[in-house]
């Protein structure tokens, strides 16, 4: 009998314990590898699909060869880098790299990848492949348009793989922004395009036709369906190597669609009817358009303040074919003098800029460096709000005057006028040119404004340099001054207004010159922050770029759509796409596999 | 015009006062186009501003009244110009016939299949940048005028051709009238009728053509203001949706067309009524 009782008592012991092991599993992680990325995303529903917008289709999914911000957008949805910024933050975090370690002297970096890891189908990834990854964006017949980046000190880095889990890179010198040269490189599986690459083909692989099956990476989806016009539909990746905070992988998300609406209008029309989720960007006007139908409707409308996009006025400082363009080269004089670049800045109502063209919702600029980005910002730069006195000082003291009607002349008595060209394709930059317009009016200056097809444009700026001055504007894809290199080194050539200079013309551009060069090999922040702070302080003097106004990130989402944490940074809604989900609530369709 | 529907008779005045209104904009407009008033934008119409006023705190009224200048100025003269080489070389393929008639009708054709608006863009490409509104303007009607020659010029001479057959042609021809006297004198005037219904429907064409090109931005550039101009903001449908004052261009450009198809009806009735 006491045996009985016993064994009795054993057999509901066990199998009380295995009810509460059971119990307790049910909200615990799955079986992974130690190794993954647990994030602080907060645990949301798995399921339903997302339909974002693209402006045209993409070009390509090949990472190596992609261009356009199209192709790029769906790839880096599809793949993944060792290093990653944090769009949010801006600093650098481990991504497929678990950790890395920097030599002293800041020339090598070893890399130590996670265990663990898997293509999206199903095939292992290890320093192998990173090998592959960096031989093929550096191999010079593949074109590569990140290969520039991979070259330090006028060598390209080199690669060596030290096991499975770990790789040593090489640098000819010290690069100051060091890890943050991992960022968006797209580690590439060495099974499915070390082919293509030794027959010389791999620009010609993973184009739009390609199989879903013959395409992998290490993102959070993967190419499911490819409708050619109509749309990308990206699935789940079953492989992936992020976890949220219970352990759980992600993405939450079943299926990405990405569909194809060529205007901002239209793209806003679909999303107010319900055939869209969310509005990677949009214009002021929309954006307070969709905040008076959000008051109802519920949907997230952010405005994530300024990006780093700084729009700009600039003259034609380079050598222009006095033979040919003789009305361009003999103004030119004014151009090249910096008191009138300074009175043409002074003269500039930017805070109206702001109001009139971005309805409120941007910042004016004094210098190339937005407040987005604060970490490089130098705040000691002076904002001077527009003074026409102070124009017509700095103007009188180079000579120019006034004649009985109040127009503008130089010291030979020549009516001060100019062009601005713009491109047709900006209406915002179009406006900023009539704001611009009126604004020199005032000091006497007759400005025409003309709006040119984009290419024309660029063909103007570039090659025939056939224009007198231009708003344009620039965005950088990172908030360190190195992506800046080309804009600001006088041999770049998105130098704008005198690019591809054989020595530098002015011996400010051979400062700035000195300045960035030394910046980028400098491993102290403090003493990199105080160099660029002195670049910035140099343009802001001498303004060949008279910087004007930096738009905010204004974006917005359906109403349920969990972790939506616009950036400033591009992706600036898409960035953290694995952890977006959709809230588990009545209605809503796209979490039960509704329409569309 | 006494036998002319109500309707036509009013489209036609109404093209008429918009004319007049257009070519007195000096007298009418209450304020300068060009002036910015940065802290009334985008207001709704008032006693201040009677149609409201644009982005910039333009007043809308004034910019309609004076862009109407450019505008219609811009179809007037492509249009005298299509005409003009349209009626020289019609006449000429339909007098004489032969191989002039074949080579200026294929030239026609040619023209015919011409996107004038790429050939617009490219001509701008090599203009210097500094032109004037005018100067661009008077570009834009010279292109517009000279692509759109090849329409009139084959009905011009299909008239002719039919006009030198006549009894009273040959008969001047018997009496030893010279080829420039029958061509004034017996075939020039039976074109007249041709030509006005002509100029009806190429004016408000070109009208709009100058509309098109300024909507798209490559027309006048601003300060000058034209109702292609005036439309631009419509492309955003925040403007459209949020201030309707904004769309009142539009009615220019209907009331135009509409005026311009009723005259044309018009005179194609005053035509048949001549003929018959």
């Amino acid at each position: 009998m006491k045996s009985d009782n016993l064994c009795r008592i054993i057999a509901i012991s066990v199998c009380a314990v295995s009810v509460c092991l059971v119990v307790c599993n049910l909200g615990a992680a799955p079986d992974l590898p130690p190794d993954f990325l647990r994030t602080d995303a907060p645990a949301g529903t798995f399921g339903g699909k997302l339909l974002v917008l693209e402006r045209s289709e993409p070009k390509t999914l090949n990472p190596v060869t992609a261009l356009d911000a199209p192709s790029r957008d769906l790839i880096r949805r599809m793949t993944a880098d060792l290093v990653s910024i944090n769009r949010r933050t801006l600093e650098t975090e481990p991504s497929l790299a678990k950790a890395w370690t920097v030599s002293r002297d800041g020339r090598e970096f070893v890399v130590q990848l996670r265990r663990g890891l898997r293509f999206s189908d199903g095939q292992p990834m290890d320093a192998d492949d990173v090998v592959f990854t960096f031989q093929v964006y550096l191999d010079e017949s593949v074109h590569s348009p990140q290969r520039d980046l991979l070259v330090v000190g006028g060598q390209p880095i080199s690669v060596e793989k030290l096991d499975s889990l770990r790789v040593r890179f090489r640098l000819a010198q010290p690069y100051a922004a060091a890890e943050r040269i991992f960022d968006s490189l797209a580690v590439l599986p060495r099974h499915l395009l070390e082919k293509p690459w030794h027959d010389g083909k791999l620009a010609e692989a993973w184009s739009l036709n390609v199989a879903p099956a013959a395409i992998a990476g290490m993102g959070p989806f993967r190419l499911k369906e490819y409708v050619p016009g109509e749309k990308i539909v990206l699935e789940k990746n079953p492989y992936y190597w992020k976890t949220n905070r219970s352990g759980n992988r992600l993405p939450y998300l079943d299926q990405l669609e990405f569909r194809f609406v060529p205007s901002e209008d239209t793209q806003v029309l679909r999303f107010m009817s319900g055939e869209a989720d969310i509005l990677n960007r949009v214009g002021a006007r929309n954006f307070e358009m969709l905040s008076h139908a959000a008051r109802t409707k519920g949907d997230q409308l952010i405005d994530a303040g300024p990006g780093l996009e700084y729009n700009f006025l600039f003259f034609n400082l380079g050598m222009v074919d006095a033979q040919r363009f003789p009305e361009i080269a003999g103004r030119q004089t004014w151009f090249r003098d910096v008191g009138f670049r300074q009175a043409i800045s002074a003269a500039l109502d930017r805070d109206a800029i702001v109001r009139l063209v971005y309805g409120g919702r941007a910042a004016p600029l004094w210098g190339h460096v937005t407040p987005a980005n604060r970490l490089w910002i130098n705040a000691s730069l002076p904002r001077p709000s527009q003074s026409l006195e102070m124009a017509r000082s700095l103007l009188q003291g180079r000579g120019f005057h006034w004649n009985a009607d109040g127009a503008l002349l130089d010291a030979s008595g020549k009516p001060v006028e100019f062009s601005i060209v713009v491109s047709s394709s900006s209406p915002e930059r179009a406006q900023i040119a009539t704001v611009i317009q009126d604004d020199l009016k005032k000091l006497g200056i007759q400005v025409q404004v003309v709006s040119l097809e984009f290419r024309a444009l660029i063909d103007r700026l570039l090659n025939s340099r056939q224009y007198e001055a231009c708003i344009l504007g620039l965005v950088s894809g990172d908030a360190d001054p190195n992506p800046e290199m080309n804009v600001w080194l006088s041999t770049g050539g998105s130098h704008l207004w005198n690019p591809n200079q054989e020595k530098p013309m002015t011996p400010w551009e051979a400062e700035i010159d000195r300045l960035m060069r030394q910046q980028m090999t400098t491993l102290d922040h403090a003493e990199r922050k105080r160099l660029y702070d002195r670049v910035q302080q140099i343009a802001a003097e001498n303004l060949p770029l008279i910087c004007l106004a930096s738009p905010a990130i204004l974006v917005a989402a359906r109403r349920g759509l969990g972790n939506f944490q616009p950036a400033v940074l591009d992706h600036y809604t898409l960035w953290n796409v694995e952890q977006l989900y959709w809230r588990r609530a009545a209605g809503n369709a796209r979490l039960q596999g509704g329409p569309n | 015009m006494k036998s002319l529907p109500l309707l036509q008779k009013l489209a036609i005045a109404v093209l008429i006062c918009l004319h007049l209104a257009v070519l007195g904009a000096r007298f009418l407009a209450p304020y300068d186009p060009t002036e910015q008033n940065r802290a009334s934008t985008l207001t709704a119409p008032s006693r201040i501003f009677p149609l409201g006023t644009d982005e910039f705190g333009r007043d809308q009224l004034s910019r309609m009244l004076w862009g109407g200048q450019i505008s219609l100025a811009t179809g007037w003269i492509a249009t005298l110009l299509a005409l003009g080489i349209g009626l020289t070389l019609g006449v000429a393929a339909g007098f004489w016939g032969g191989w002039s008639d074949a080579l200026l009708m294929r030239g026609a054709e040619l023209f015919l299949a011409l996107p004038w608006l790429y050939l617009l863009l490219a001509v701008r490409a090599f203009l210097p940048l500094s032109l004037s509104p005018w100067a661009m303007a008077l570009m834009i009607a010279a292109i517009i005028g000279t692509v759109g020659w090849a329409r009139p010029a084959r009905l011009i001479r299909g008239v002719v051709l039919s006009a030198k057959e006549r009894e009273f042609v040959y008969a001047a021809r018997g009496f030893g009238a010279s080829p420039w006297r029958l061509i004034t004198k017996h075939c020039l005037p039976e074109t007249y009728g041709v030509l006005l219904t002509q100029a009806a429907l190429l004016l408000p064409q070109f009208i709009l053509a100058e509309v098109t090109l300024s909507f798209l931005g490559f027309g006048v550039a601003e300060p000058a203001v034209s109702w292609g101009n005036l439309l631009q903001p419509l492309r955003q449908i925040s403007i459209i949706g949020g201030y309707w004052w904004m769309t009142l261009p539009v009615l220019l450009v209907v009331a135009v067309a509409w005026g311009f198809s009723a005259l044309e009806d018009a005179l194609a009735s005053s035509n048949r009524a001549n003929s018959g």
